[in-house]
């Protein structure tokens, strides 16, 4: 990496750190819309997300990586979104916890 | 012996070893707070009534801390540019400034903490709470494992800037791919623990 692509990088990291203070603020904010459980938990998560990948794409490079690093992580993303699922498949067999 | 491919990228990889290593580590990390957001949901949907996190939680002292962890990510890659540049000084500033937010961040979780200690609000007193207990003390002890190696190469471990610095880059690389993990982790914890 030669001195003026790290000081390129430099400046995209200062927007990012821009954007991703102004998205807390944003999810402070929708906490506090009158929009209903699920539209306000949509919102809240869909925010994080936007978050989430700036910080992995521009802080942690994965714009820009090897294939290793990405097979890494789709079998990474797959076992997560099972993980995940798991417990809202059970929703629909009307499981409850008291 | 020396350790091979410290510097030089593997063929078969493409990646040194250690960042190879660092993305498996970071991979079974995903699953290790993917079991607990599945329990969390396993939790929240099995009842009617979940309580709001503002009934327990102070909102604004988590949103300084969000400001606190996305501020050290900011300067931990800074110092990791500052290296690239060539610029010790640098390296130095900007990896003592995300120590300090680190601490900043532990001195505020300290605070809240010990809040609902007083208030008699501890992890067996519901679910809500065993959570949010389990979840960020779970988050708690990366920052302080991030705070001990970031510590250690701002420190002794600095000197291997003089002896193989491109070595030294490379370990601050994976450290800053461990702490913005922690930072990523903490994006998802503060809105679904403290505002959904």
């Amino acid at each position: 990496m030669t001195p003026e692509e790290v000081k390129h990088h430099i400046k995209t990291y200062i927007i990012v750190f821009v954007a991703l203070a102004c998205l807390t603020i944003v999810t402070v904010a929708i906490s506090y819309l009158d929009i209903g459980v699920k539209a306000g938990i949509s919102l809240g998560l869909l925010v994080a997300t936007v978050k989430a990948s700036l910080v992995a794409c521009y802080f942690m490079h994965l714009i820009d990586e090897k294939t290793t690093i990405y097979w890494t992580l789709i079998a990474t993303a797959v076992a997560f979104l099972i993980l995940i699922f798991l417990p809202i498949g059970t929703m629909s067999a009307q499981v409850r916890i008291y | 012996m020396d350790i091979p491919f410290n510097v030089k990228e593997r063929p078969d990889t493409g990646l040194y070893n250690g960042k190879l290593g660092i993305w498996l580590f970071l991979a079974s990390e995903v699953m290790l707070f993917g079991g607990l957001f599945s329990a969390y949901i396993f939790l929240r949907t099995g009842v009617d009534n979940w309580p709001a996190g503002t009934e327990y939680l102070n909102v604004p002292l988590a949103t300084l801390n969000t400001l606190f962890l996305i501020s050290s990510s900011v300067t931990m890659v800074m110092s990791w540019a500052s290296l690239k540049l060539n610029d010790f000084k640098k390296f130095k500033l900007y990896s003592g400034v995300t120590l300090l937010f680190a601490f900043g961040f532990l001195v505020i979780k300290y605070f809240e903490y010990t809040a609902k200690f007083s208030h008699h609000y501890y992890p067996s007193t519901n679910n809500f709470l065993g959570i949010y207990f389990t979840m960020t003390g779970l988050h708690v002890l990366h920052v302080l494992g991030g705070i001990i190696v970031i510590g250690y190469f701002f420190g002794p471990g600095s000197k291997m800037w003089n002896t193989d610095p491109e070595r030294f880059t490379n370990r601050i690389e994976i450290v800053g791919l461990y702490w913005h993990f922690v930072d990523l982790v903490w994006i998802f914890l503060f809105p679904v623990l403290y505002l959904l």
